[in-house]
């Protein structure tokens, strides 16, 4: 499978990509590590007229402590969150999923900002981002905005950036214990059928892999939580106002069972970590 | 577009699409066919090369984004007068392989694996070998291999 025809542009700086990218901002696409975007073309799914690629771009993949929070520069790769000391440290989920997306050779080449910006509802990084109520930070020919994550997914493949927007930075609380991630999939490498990230650290937070068309949060178990339920009655609640899709891998009627099961020991697992 | 790769130590530089795939080049352009082509959809690992060291699965990068790096493939492992390299050495001595469709990328993804995990558990080589699909369902001996490669001395970390 080979992707249809592009201009390939490589970017010297963000300036190099949103300048490109103002040209012609709806067939112009940001290619970062490709492990998102290249499957697309090859499917012939997405078809750019330019590819532009920021993956070379210096200065956009670190993970920094900057004080009550923890800043991730969008270019970081899965590897690099999952090794990073500041992110073991102080935001240990996000640097556990990012150990779990994929295998090995796409965490050494897929990056944070692509798998965001992506919005796929099947990937790990967003129900965590989620989660830890971050901060995308944007920027674009109208300057620099920041948009949280509850603001973040929007659909299906969709999310808030503006077709000539760039994500830069994406910004995380920080949350050492009482967390929990849960995925269940059929195979190593594959997506999760449901997946369930949970922070207990503050105001309970649970998000949800593959539980609709694009990432959400499992309100209902989190107005449980807040009203005092117990973990199994709180997980009676996960797919409450939700619609998971039916698929060749799952049933929406699985989905539901698998996310009510997944929450709670999420729950349980997080609650102990919390100690 | 022009890129200029260095492949296995030898670099040259070519004229290809933008849309030409890596591993395409390497095994087209390159005439480097120890690289395998098998799901193409970035899940089996049969394509896997090291780009600066690292795995990385090769129907799922452009030639452009290897211009100006440095690429490790099967026919880089042995050493020039055709002594095998120590992971392909375990794997020969283990029986490592029965088709032998999933080696090359096994090979490149064990060389990651070390390099990251010197002394790995047995769990961290199944873990570390998620992505590398063997269909003959040969995962056992592959294992063996692997912690014996790990444990053999020879390895230059």
């Amino acid at each position: 499978m080979i992707p249809a025809s592009f201009e390939y542009r490589r970017a010297g700086s963000v300036e190099d990509a949103l300048g490109w990218l103002a040209e012609d901002p709806d067939s112009t696409k940001l290619l970062a590590g490709g492990h998102s975007l290249l499957p697309l073309m090859k499917l012939r799914l997405a078809t750019p007229g330019v590819l532009v690629d920021v993956g070379r771009v210096p200065g956009l993949s670190y993970v920094r402590d900057a004080g009550d929070h923890v800043a991730i520069g969008a270019l970081t790769r899965h590897r690099d969150l999952e090794i990073s000391e500041v992110a073991r440290a102080f935001v240990p989920l996000l640097a556990h999923v990012a150990g779990q997306v994929g295998d090995p050779q796409v965490r050494h080449r897929g990056t944070i900002g692509g798998s965001l910006a992506h919005g796929d509802p099947a990937s790990d990084l967003p129900a965590a981002v989620l989660a830890l109520d971050a901060t995308m930070v944007a920027d674009g020919p109208r300057g620099r905005r920041e948009i949280a994550a509850s603001d973040f997914f929007r659909g299906f493949l969709e999310t808030a950036l503006e077709p000539d927007e760039m994500l830069t930075e994406i910004r995380v609380r920080k949350a050492p214990s009482g967390w929990a991630f849960q995925k269940f999939n059929r195979r190593a490498q594959d997506w999760a059928i449901v997946g369930v990230a949970a922070v207990l650290d503050g105001d309970p937070r649970v998000a949800l892999v593959n539980m609709g068309s694009t990432t959400v949060r499992a309100r209902g178990t989190e107005e449980a939580l807040a009203a005092g339920a117990d973990a199994a009655e709180a997980a009676d609640r996960a797919s409450e106002g939700l619609e998971p899709s039916s698929d060749l891998h799952a049933s929406a009627e699985y989905r539901r069972h698998l996310a009510t099961v997944l929450v709670r020991r999420a729950l349980v697992e997080a609650a102990a970590a919390r100690g | 577009m022009r890129v200029t790769v260095t492949v296995n130590g030898t670099t040259e530089t070519h004229d290809v699409e933008t849309r030409m795939l890596l591993v395409h080049y390497l095994r087209e352009i390159r005439g480097l066919t120890g690289t395998n082509i098998g799901c193409d959809t970035t899940s089996c690992g049969a394509c896997t090369v090291l780009l600066d060291g690292e795995s990385v699965k090769s129907c799922t990068l452009l030639a452009a984004q290897a211009d100006g790096e440095e690429i490790t493939t099967i026919e880089g492992m042995a050493a020039p007068d055709g002594t095998l390299h120590p992971i392909q050495e375990a794997f020969h001595r283990h029986h490592g392989l029965q088709c032998g469709f999933c080696t090359p990328g096994m090979v490149m993804a064990v060389a990651s694996l070390l390099k990251e995990h010197p002394d790995p558990t047995e769990v961290e080589v199944r873990e570390g070998l998620e992505g590398n699909l063997c269909r003959c369902t040969g995962y056992h001996n592959i294992v063996q291999a692997v912690l014996a490669a790990a444990h053999s001395g020879e390895l230059v970390p």
